[in-house]
């Protein structure tokens, strides 16, 4: 294996103990990166002279330091949905194409702080509107383990540039299910955390009810040591929870004996492709094996779920949007004669397919006259959706489910046909809408080599517990070691 | 649920888009079709249910109104596609 195929906490150890500088592991990350992006295309911009400079500094540091943290030395992919100081920042827009923003968001600072190396910044659907990174204005990435099939999205270079190698760990935001869904797809560990857990200060924002940054890494190890850079207060962020942030690697203990884990009835329907439910059940199986007892739980409300969510991520998003008007950033059409014209003409160049279908859904649901009837409903039902997992909490540890009902599917497959698409989301949205954390671990692979993804959902603020759970059944299992031949 | 092309123009006027008849027709249909099935939610009383607007019960964070000065003004005016001197340039309004 080359360095890098390793884990964060693998190479820690490694550089902890002089065995290798950082200086070794961007030159395997680069390396790997010349070799493979071509075919795989995860990365808007690269920052390759910039990595080698941060690494150069980082083996000084670390040459005088006996402890150091996780982080330092170690090469990060962010989606470029996070604002980076001096370095292009797109949201796989064409709007922002050259962007170059004047700050960096607070998950950047932190990372920085704690000395990560930035590879780059990572490919995703057009502001973050997609599930199969299909609808970025940069080019689609490609599944790692099958160049014929989608990554999944919104986070679809970030979970491909960490699945291939080309970065060790990044970042993801998820809002109806970008992290989880595409590492499922993948075969990648991806967190949701709480919704207000991490601060969103400096993420281009989609659906600000829902949206939120977690880590997206190979291991359940590297999750926890990346939540504990991520998490907490950020009072530049109003929705940033005020609440004590615990050492996350103290939760990686290999038992759950005794947890009481429920599997919700209705996630086990029609659509949930036979390969996946196999590997599903078997995961349940083995933690009932582990010593949890599982129990059969019902969300009485899932189906409404998928429609409640494209009811308020649209209207939300056609507010956050309107903020892109080509005259203080961005794209602007230069032939536009008056203000509204500019706005007009800058918006529908700048604006993809997928982006420009939610602003209008958005706007229509918001307007005079169907705003009751829309989005005031569509929140009455959230309500009823956080109920049932708040009911299933009195009495369960973490409920288990799929992420995702397949396995990646091909590109084009579902293109032409958005609610096909949007009911891919249909494990995941529901943990958005109730704002649980959530999380995706590798738990098997189809007969054709594609990855298989189970999901833990949490109550509020019990991350802990599913990192506790994911890290119980991966020290059982192999599936995270595998690594995609390219 | 079908929209009408008159309601899917007036949709295309209030987010600032524009669209020619083929683009329109397209959205139209599909615009149609999320509505049809975001309908579902119709076989639920919500009548007495609370909205959600945040998912975590938490009271709305309070801080001093303290003006502070941003470093980079340049850097931000620098990212305008039209500017002169610390303005942003726009086209002629009136």
């Amino acid at each position: 294996m080359e360095l890098c195929d390793l884990t964060i906490h693998e190479l820690h150890e490694k550089l902890k103990k002089r065995e290798i500088r950082s200086l070794d592991i961007v030159d395997s990350v680069f390396k790997r990166i010349r070799s493979v992006e071509p075919k795989i295309h995860s990365y808007i911009t690269l920052t390759e002279e910039l990595a080698f400079i941060q690494a150069q500094t980082s083996d000084a540091m670390m040459e005088k330091q006996k402890d150091f943290p996780p982080l330092m030395g170690i090469p990060i992919g962010l989606k470029d949905i996070f604002l980076t100081q001096g370095i292009q920042t797109t949201c796989g827009s064409k709007i922002l194409e050259g962007y170059i923003p004047p700050y960096d968001a607070t998950t950047v600072e932190k990372l920085k702080q704690n000395g990560m190396i930035l590879t780059g910044k990572l490919n995703m659907d057009e502001f973050a509107m997609g599930s199969s990174n299909e609808t970025s204005s940069f080019g689609i990435v490609k599944n790692p383990w099958d160049l014929e099939r989608i990554p999944g999205g919104s986070s679809g270079g970030s979970v491909a540039a960490v699945s291939a190698g080309e970065c060790i760990a990044a970042t993801g935001t998820d809002t109806g299910g970008s992290i989880r869904q595409p590492a499922s797809l993948c075969g990648v560990v991806g967190l949701k955390p709480t919704y207000g857990r991490v601060s969103r200060y400096g993420v281009i924002a989609f659906a600000s009810s829902l949206d939120q940054v977690g880590p997206l890494t190979k291991d359940v190890t590297d999750s926890a040591l990346m939540m504990n850079l991520l998490a907490g207060h950020d009072p530049r962020d109003s929705t940033s929870l005020d609440e004590k942030v615990p050492d996350y690697t103290r939760s990686l203990i290999p038992d759950i004996k005794g947890w009481r884990l429920g599997v919700p009835k209705e996630y086990f329907v029609k659509g949930l492709d036979s390969e996946v439910e196999k590997s599903i059940r078997e995961a349940i199986r083995l933690f009932e094996k582990l010593g949890a007892k599982v129990d059969e739980v019902s969300l009485p409300h899932t189906d409404y779920g998928v429609p409640t969510y494209y009811i308020l991520a649209p209207a939300e998003a056609s507010s956050n949007l309107a903020r892109y008007d080509g005259i203080r950033y961005g794209y602007r059409q230069k032939e536009a004669t008056t203000l509204i014209d500019l706005y007009k003409r800058s918006r529908t160049k700048g604006f993809g397919v997928e982006v420009k279908r939610r602003i209008m859904l958005g706007t229509y649901v918001l307007s005079a006259g169907y705003y009751d009837a829309y989005y005031l409903k569509a929140q009455r039902v959230r309500t009823l959706i956080r109920r049932d997992f708040e009911k299933i909490f009195e009495n369960h540890d973490v409920i288990l489910a799929p992420t995702s009902p397949t396995a990646a599917w091909k590109f084009g497959e579902k293109t032409d046909d958005p609610l096909k698409m949007y009911l891919s989301d249909i494990y995941t949205i529901n943990v958005n809408l109730a704002g649980l954390p959530g999380m995706s671990i590798p738990c098997g692979f189809t007969k054709s080599g594609l990855p298989i993804g189970l999901q833990l959902i949490g109550s509020h603020f019990q991350e802990e517990k599913l990192l506790r759970a994911a890290y119980t059944y991966e020290q059982s299992t192999e599936w995270h070691k595998r690594r995609p031949k390219l | 649920m079908k929209l009408s092309p008159d309601e899917v123009k007036k949709i295309v006027e209030l987010a600032r888009l524009e669209m020619n008849s083929v683009e329109m027709e397209k959205y139209s249909t599909q615009l149609s079709n999320i509505l049809s099935f975001v309908e579902k939610l119709n076989e639920l009383d919500v009548s007495g249910i609370e909205p959600t607007a945040h998912a975590i019960s938490v009271p709305t964070p309070m801080r001093n109104d303290e003006p502070a000065k941003f470093k980079n003004q340049e850097e931000v005016l620098s990212q305008a596609p039209d500017r002169e001197g610390r303005f942003f340039k726009v086209p002629k309004v009136i």
